[in-house]
């Protein structure tokens, strides 16, 4: 006789019972509307990471996708522009009959961002969908434009009262860069948050959504072996390097106004820096984990006018060779000033003057047309206090060097001393590998699929905050305006070199810059 | 992408010659290019009869990049009297500056009078170190006994087995010893994760006490999957479960039929088989509540087909899109889940077992199975 099973009921109360255990959990239903959706990233990003979340039914159980840009044309053209575009950039063949379902949902939006019928339309779409859903749904505004559009929009927005939606949330998802100055952020901020609550804003830093960076909080939180080692203590100084081997492209618009301090060290290589030195947080939630990297920019002194040339070094390509192929200096690129200050390289030495990190220095170097290709954290250790075999030869004992990296081989090294085999105790530093690729059968999401559901499941954790923000540009805008106003000549270094000299400068005595 | 095998092959042989030519060939494959890294993820040990081990490799084959990172494969030939054995380790071509990773598979091929010492055998082809994911896709209950001391997990086709009881029975006595990744459960995830969506809001999360009715429409090989999914809803909700009563129908499909009892009132249960599904697998999933509200999810092309009729009659129908992962897919799905653990499985199947009814059907094979 079968025995009736009773289980013990979860509460049907507070948390949904039927998501424990499932990897995916409910995206409330929403309609995103992207401004800026004919554009670069939205075609080569946003649209296949939708696709890639449609294919694997992570999308909201209801979702409608409105596309503005300022071009007329027809929802059957705009859609055929998101199928290619799908086609072209997603990490996977589409399914034709999903990718038939997604676009099914599309609409397009004609007009000028300032344009106040563009938003009385908009809200018409919404109205239309909301009715057919017999629901309010939520509604996500991804701006994806140039960066002067974005209080534009913000405010524009605002004047049509849409930045509140009774009965569901209303959130503003915000591309980079967030200001080109400390000023420039600030009064961003000001004007964002004169409409939304800072809870709507998603500020995104694309690098937080790759699963290598989310990598970094497993690796120092969730093994017990390195925090007791994490500080100044035991740690001698911390290198982040993210390097690249080609040149501008066809970005010479951006770039020469931006240059590699604003494009790569202001947000992504501060956040590696953050997740380095920040305190564990209390939970994984997104105040926590954002009021512990905001401490540690907090942390680091704003560089004075006197410190910047001690501190800080940036410069240019000259012609070089790369990959075997003579290259063109920066200045010879299409699109870019002849006489352009640009720097396409910047190195910083910062300090966190808190207990765990003070007196260990943090280098941070960026640059165009480098050597090679790599993204990755250098942590070196204090060399041991003594060495008993010393008087046998041990001139190859070098200190113990951890080595995260980011890309392009995702993975952790540790530099240890070894014993080379013999009759003699000679060491030499070997290193113990070990490559993320090989330990795991997934393949990774792309980090926007990450960072549109967590913009639509409300989840600011991989987002930047407005404080946050700020700090990074509390650090980074005296540098800038030094540069700016410097008369010195700025220093050239080859394509496809290590650098310029003068980042040696930066250096304490006895430290190196690891090799490219 | 273009593949290419290194293979090593020997008659008469013993697991500690096959384990040293796999050390070789790794030092080979890494000497010829520096690029070729081994993976390190999972061990698969599969007991299958000889004359199935090509239907198997070709299964595996299907996985793509879900295959475990080493595939050993026992496979048993009643009239073998030696262990032979083929190793092959194969990469796919090479990317300037990437890394390519090795897939490793050993096929051991074994005769009865191995049977008694089959740990002995598998033990040194196993990377130690590794979870191990045992799967014995032809039956074989008494070897995959001997072996799962091996494993941390066993995966298992729950509408493999014809009769319902015992494929439900020897998933519970599985999972007593190790974590088990039953596909019958993975094919049921879309839909759990659709239904879990549908009652997410707070409007429709008050509606979960209010259930009064499930239907689950299913492929006539799946009763099992369909159980799985209604002790599924039991287990989450709190609901008490008990023997349901089978009734044959014109054509040889069963009906399943019975209640489950709630803190508010009780539930009817009905599962039905769908002989016009070409797949493993549900049909469509109905919820009906005391506030007559119905929401239905029914198989479609692009997703699953939403239904909602509200209590004042209207009625709104979606698409809740996702591309189907087909039976290969699936498998793939069933490897990648032996390194993660479901808590809601073991629950669900408990439920499930007090579901059986007391027939013939539970205990005799499905004429459709």
């Amino acid at each position: 006789m079968a025995v009736a099973q009773r289980q013990a009921a979860p509460a049907l109360e507070g948390a949904n019972p039927l998501t424990e255990g499932l990897e995916r959990q409910p995206v409330a239903p929403t309609t995103l509307v992207i401004f800026g959706a004919t554009g670069d990233l939205a075609r080569r990003k946003l649209l296949p990471a939708l696709y890639n979340l449609a294919h694997d039914g992570a999308l909201p159980k209801r979702f409608h996708l409105v596309g503005v840009a300022r071009r007329e044309r027809a929802h059957e053209d705009y859609r055929a522009e998101c199928e290619q575009a799908i086609r072209d950039f997603s990490r996977r063949p589409p399914d034709d009959d999903v990718l038939k379902g997604l676009l099914s949902n599309v609409k397009y939006v004609p007009g000028t961002f300032d344009d106040p019928t563009v938003y009385e339309r908009i809200e018409k779409q919404l109205d239309g969908f909301e009715s057919h859903a017999g629901e309010p749904l939520n509604r996500a505004f991804y701006l994806s434009t140039a960066p002067m559009f974005f209080p534009v929009i913000v405010e524009a927005l605002g004047s049509a009262h849409l930045e509140h939606h009774e009965g569901a949330a209303v959130r503003v998802i915000i591309e980079k860069p967030f200001g080109t100055t400390l000023a420039g952020a600030e009064e961003l901020n000001r004007r964002v948050l004169a409409i939304f609550d800072e809870s709507q804003v998603f500020r995104i830093d694309h690098y937080l959504g790759k699963e290598t960076v989310q990598n970094m909080m497993a690796f120092r939180f969730a093994n017990g072996m390195f925090e007791p080692l994490w500080n100044r203590n035991y740690i001698d100084s911390v290198q982040i390097t993210a390097a690249e081997d080609i040149g501008i492209g066809s970005r010479a618009a951006y770039y020469d106004a931006a240059g590699a301090l604003r494009d790569l060290i202001q947000n992504h290589m501060l956040q590696l820096l953050c997740h380095v030195a920040m305190e564990p947080p209390a939970s994984f939630t997104a105040e926590d984990v954002r009021n512990e990297k905001v401490k540690v920019l907090h942390s680091i002194p704003e560089p004075t006018a006197a410190e910047i040339p001690e501190m800080a070094v940036h410069a240019q390509y000259a012609a070089g060779h790369a990959g075997g192929e003579t290259v063109p200096g920066y200045r010879q690129e299409q699109g870019v000033p002849a006489d352009s200050k640009t720097e396409t390289y910047a190195a910083l030495r910062l300090e966190v003057e808190n207990w765990r990190w003070a007196g260990v220095p943090f280098y941070l170097r960026t640059g165009k047309r480098l050597a090679r290709k790599v993204t990755e954290i250098a942590v070196t250790l204090k060399p041991v206090p003594h060495l008993a075999f010393s008087a046998q030869g041990s001139l190859g004992v070098l200190p113990n060097q951890l080595v995260l990296t980011l890309q392009p081989n995702e993975g952790v090294s540790l530099k240890l001393g070894a014993k080379i085999p013999g009759t003699r105790m000679i060491i030499r530093p070997v290193n113990m590998e070990f490559l993320y690729g090989t330990s795991f059968l997934s393949q990774s999401p792309e980090a926007y699929e990450r960072l549109i559901t967590d913009a639509m499941r409300g989840d600011a954790t991989l987002f930047t905050r407005n404080d946050e923000v700020e700090a990074q540009w509390h650090i980074c805008d005296p540098i800038i305006d030094a540069w700016s106003h410097s008369s010195e000549e700025l220093p050239q270094y080859e394509a496809g070199s290590q650098g310029p000299e003068q980042a040696a400068a930066l250096l304490r005595e006895g430290d190196s810059w690891r090799a490219i | 992408m273009p593949r290419n095998d290194a293979v090593w092959s020997a008659s008469d042989t013993t697991p500690d010659a096959i384990e040293a030519a796999m050390r070789e060939l790794l030092v080979q494959r890494h000497a010829e290019n520096a690029a070729y890294v081994p993976a390190r993820v999972l061990n698969m040990l599969v007991f299958v009869d000889d004359a199935w081990s090509g239907e198997v490799a070709n299964r595996l084959r299907g996985v793509g990049r879900y295959h475990a990172s080493r595939v050993i494969v026992l496979s048993f030939d009643p009239r073998r009297g030696r262990i032979d054995a083929q190793a092959s380790i194969a990469a796919d071509d090479a990317a300037p500056g990437e890394l390519t990773l090795l897939r490793e598979t050993v096929v051991v091929r074994i005769g009865p009078s191995h049977l008694d010492d089959l740990p002995t055998i598998a033990d040194p082809l196993v990377v130690t170190d590794l979870p191990t994911l045992l799967w014995s896709p032809h039956g074989h209950t008494e070897e995959a006994d001997t072996l799962i001391g091996l494993a941390q997990a066993a995966l298992v086709d729950s509408i493999d087995e014809p009769v319902w009881r015992a494929a439900i029975e020897r998933a519970c006595s599985l999972s007593e010893r190790v974590y088990v990744v039953d596909l019958a459960w993975l094919r049921s995830t879309p839909w759990r994760e659709r239904i879990a969506g549908a009652f997410d809001s707070g409007r429709m999360r008050a509606e979960l006490d209010e259930i009064s009715s499930v239907r689950v429409r299913h492929h006539p090989s799946s009763t099992v999957a369909a159980l799985l999914l209604v002790g599924w809803l039991a287990s989450r909700l709190g609901w008490t479960t008990s023997e349901t009563r089978a009734a044959q129908h014109d054509g040889g499909s069963r009906t399943l039929t019975g209640s489950a009892t709630t803190g508010a009132g009780e539930v009817a249960l009905e599962l039905v088989a769908a002989p016009e599904l070409a797949v493993p697998g549900l049909a469509s999933v109905e919820l009906a509540t005391a506030s007559e509200l119905r929401l239905s999810l029914d198989r479609g092309e692009g997703g699953l087909r939403a239904r909602q009729r509200e209590r004042d009659g209207s009625e709104r129908t979606w698409t809740l899109l996702g591309a189907s992962r087909g039976e290969s897919g699936i498998l793939g799905e069933g490897i990648r889940q032996a390194l993660l653990r479901d808590p809601t499985y073991r629950p669900a199947l408990k439920s499930a077992q007090s579901m059986l009814p007391h027939t013939a059907a539970a205990t005799a094979p499905s004429p459709t199975a």
